[in-house]
């Protein structure tokens, strides 16, 4: 059989129905499968002969019956922030626990951190919880606990292992994030931030469902300078306005190095084709701001401190300082009750 | 089965994103083309192909042949230099508009792995790198699968690792390292990426991304640590705007001195066109041509080694 790529694409279909129960399979799926949980399960070209079609043509296409759940876990959160980008090493993971610990430097503002990124957790070696597990209570499981008002849940907390790789295929991700949104106690919190792993998948496509019902504020897409890296941001982009998630602002990371012996600036991933800037209104959203490399940081996320408090004067540390309260502008929020001058 | 005539299979992995499992697949294939191999790029990263965009052929489209697609050829052999072919193939050739987002689930990004992997026309080939999207999911499984089940245990070398210096990357590698483990696929050696910034001005390095990581991990795990690879903006100048490498005087780089510009040249830093030549040719003029010349020389041993060990 001559193969064949360029069959179209329901991307409408996958986004709207991510979360269909998988019916129980009496063989693995074939080649070309349009998935069992999709709207053209068992009815499509490819369902012809396969010795699941009767199942997937009869498996129920409602919604998942859990969606309303965790709506009403959530309904105590007032902000719920995604942090995406196409790419990887970009600084999803270091801008969410930035943000986070921004947030949380005003004691009025509850913070959760929720990290998706199943196979490649770095939340909570840069929150310097690595070693804790999740406790289960009367309520549900509980947040592990950076500081009294910030909170992280993430994978790594339920291995036995620190070093074990999670060698999950799709479904099972889902499971697990259907998890951190509907069984764990969240309470009342002002900002939900959800790191997620690089790419336009799984994981995205079950956060975006699960939480579309108790609403999402939007997502910050995270940056390096270099075309390399703007290729896959761009199709980021390009999935939020598919899943309909609003785009609160582009942060540019590694923007800038400057020597800390000759005070040279150094464009380590040049921006040869306008950079972040650039990408912001060739898209036509909001450019947060740019940050600069700084060593520190990276030393900061490796011992899990705060590089927020560890470095207060930092340009690193005001150029965050800037794009946190362009993002609080974007929710709504006043700047100055996200983050109170010291 | 495609796959029948290449003698050696590399994996490009590594937990984490960004690290450079691009960058290092791109200048793994060309020193190995320098060598004299021939050799195939296979792109696996179904929703964040980089490898077009490295070997400057993104408009380049995929031709179908009877039998299976062809892949895009970046340069021809040329015996009399000692340079081997290199072609590649990744999802990013067969997308309508290079914007686009790929949203796939699981099972579909689990068949499209296959495809990719029974029905590219590689002919007869020495080396096939294959570049990984980063993580432990459905693609990793899936390519792994697929290899352990059609190829021969001679084919499939082994995998090299990507790191950077930094302990939350190495955190993830190390999930990868145990990921290799558990599947059965041999770990040739680790690649320790980014391993410190020397300043254009002054020459001081520094350890943007920390140091010693990636040794410190290959010595917990007993593998090797085939090589660090320092931070060459160069590099990524020559992958962006197709001008070749060039080094003020004093340029040293582990030890070498790399400079090629003995007098200050006014035109090199505004000149932004596209210099002439094949990317392999401008790839010998970068500093990083040498280190990865021995990380090459290193992965060709450990290939040849499992080759007669097994």
């Amino acid at each position: 059989m001559a193969p064949s790529l360029e069959e179209p694409d329901h991307v409408e279909d996958v986004i709207a129905h991510p979360l269909k129960q998988k019916p129980n399979l009496v063989a693995p799926e074939p080649e070309h499968c349009p998935g069992p949980e999709s709207e053209q399960a068992g009815k499509a070209d490819n369902c012809a002969g396969c010795p699941n079609q009767a199942i997937c043509a009869s498996a129920p296409k409602g919604p998942d019956p859990d969606v309303p759940v965790i709506a009403q876990r959530l309904s105590g959160v007032k902000h719920k922030i995604l942090i995406v980008s196409g790419k990887g090493g970009v600084g999803k993971s270091t801008f969410t626990s930035l943000l986070a610990h921004a947030f949380a430097t005003n004691p009025d503002s509850a913070v959760g951190v929720m990290d998706t990124d199943i196979c490649g957790p770095s939340i909570p070696k840069m929150m310097g919880v690595e070693t804790e597990t999740l406790h289960m209570s009367g309520a549900g499981l509980s947040p592990v606990y950076v500081m009294d008002n910030l909170g992280v849940v993430s994978i790594q907390f339920m291995l036995p292992n620190k070093d074990d790789a999670v060698i999950w295929r799709g479904p099972k991700k889902n499971g697990l994030i259907k998890q951190f949104l509907k069984d764990v106690d969240w309470g009342d919190l002002d900002f939900l931030l959800v790191d997620t792993p690089p790419g336009t998948s799984d994981e995205h496509l079950s956060v975006n469902a699960f939480l579309k019902e108790s609403g999402i504020d939007g997502a910050v897409v995270v940056t390096t300078p270099q075309e390399v890296s703007l290729l896959d941001v761009r199709k980021e982009i390009d999935f939020c306005r598919k899943a309909g998630i609003k785009v609160l602002g582009l942060v540019e990371n590694m923007s800038m190095f400057v020597c800390p012996k000759c005070d040279h600036a150094s464009q380590i991933f040049r921006a040869t084709t306008g950079g972040g800037k650039g990408l912001a209104e060739e898209m036509g959203i909001p450019f947060l701001g740019a940050v600069p490399i700084d060593p520190r940081i990276a030393m900061a996320c490796d011992y899990g401190e705060s590089f927020f408090d560890s470095f207060p004067d930092s340009p690193a540390c005001k150029a965050l300082k800037g794009v946190v309260m362009g993002l609080a502008d974007q929710i709504g929020l006043d700047a100055k009750d996200v983050l109170p001058e010291q | 089965m495609s796959l029948t005539k290449v003698k050696h299979i590399v994996l490009i992995l590594s937990g984490k994103g960004g690290v450079g499992k691009s960058s290092v697949t791109t200048q793994l294939a060309l020193s190995l083309s320098l060598a004299g191999h021939s050799v195939g790029v296979l792109d696996i990263d179904l929703t964040g192909p980089s490898i077009p965009r490295m070997f400057g052929i993104e408009d380049s489209k995929v031709t179908q042949a009877p039998g299976g697609w062809l892949p895009i050829p970046v340069h021809e052999a040329n015996p009399s230099a000692g340079v081997g072919a290199l072609r590649v193939m990744s999802l990013g050739f067969l997308l309508p508009k290079r914007g686009d987002a790929v949203v796939w689930r699981g099972p579909k990004k689990t068949a499209m792995v296959r495809q990719f992997l029974t029905d590219v026309l590689w002919g007869e080939m020495d080396y096939l790198l294959i570049d990984t999207p980063p993580g432990t999911s459905d693609e990793h499984i899936s390519l792994v699968e697929t290899l352990l089940k059609d190829t021969t245990p001679e084919q499939l070398a082994g995998a090299v690792v990507v790191t950077t210096p930094q302990a939350v990357a190495t955190a993830d590698v190390r999930k990868e390292l145990n990921f290799c483990a558990k599947t059965g696929v041999k770990v040739l050696g680790v690649v320790e990426n980014m391993s410190g910034f020397v300043c254009p001005n002054c020459s001081e390095c520094t350890h943007i991304f920390m140091q010693g990581g990636g040794r410190a991990m290959a010595d917990d795990f007993g593998i090797k640590l085939l090589g660090s690879v320092p931070i060459d903006p160069q590099f990524l100048v020559m992958i962006e705007t197709g001008k070749r490498p060039r080094y003020p005087a004093g340029t040293l780089v582990n030890g070498q001195d790399m400079s090629t510009l003995t007098i200050q040249d006014t035109t090199s830093g505004a000149d932004e066109t596209r210099d002439p030549g094949l990317l392999v040719e401008k790839y010998k003029d970068c500093s990083l041509a040498p280190v990865f010349k021995s990380i090459t020389d290193e992965v060709i041993t450990a290939v040849e080694q499992s080759g007669t060990s097994s």
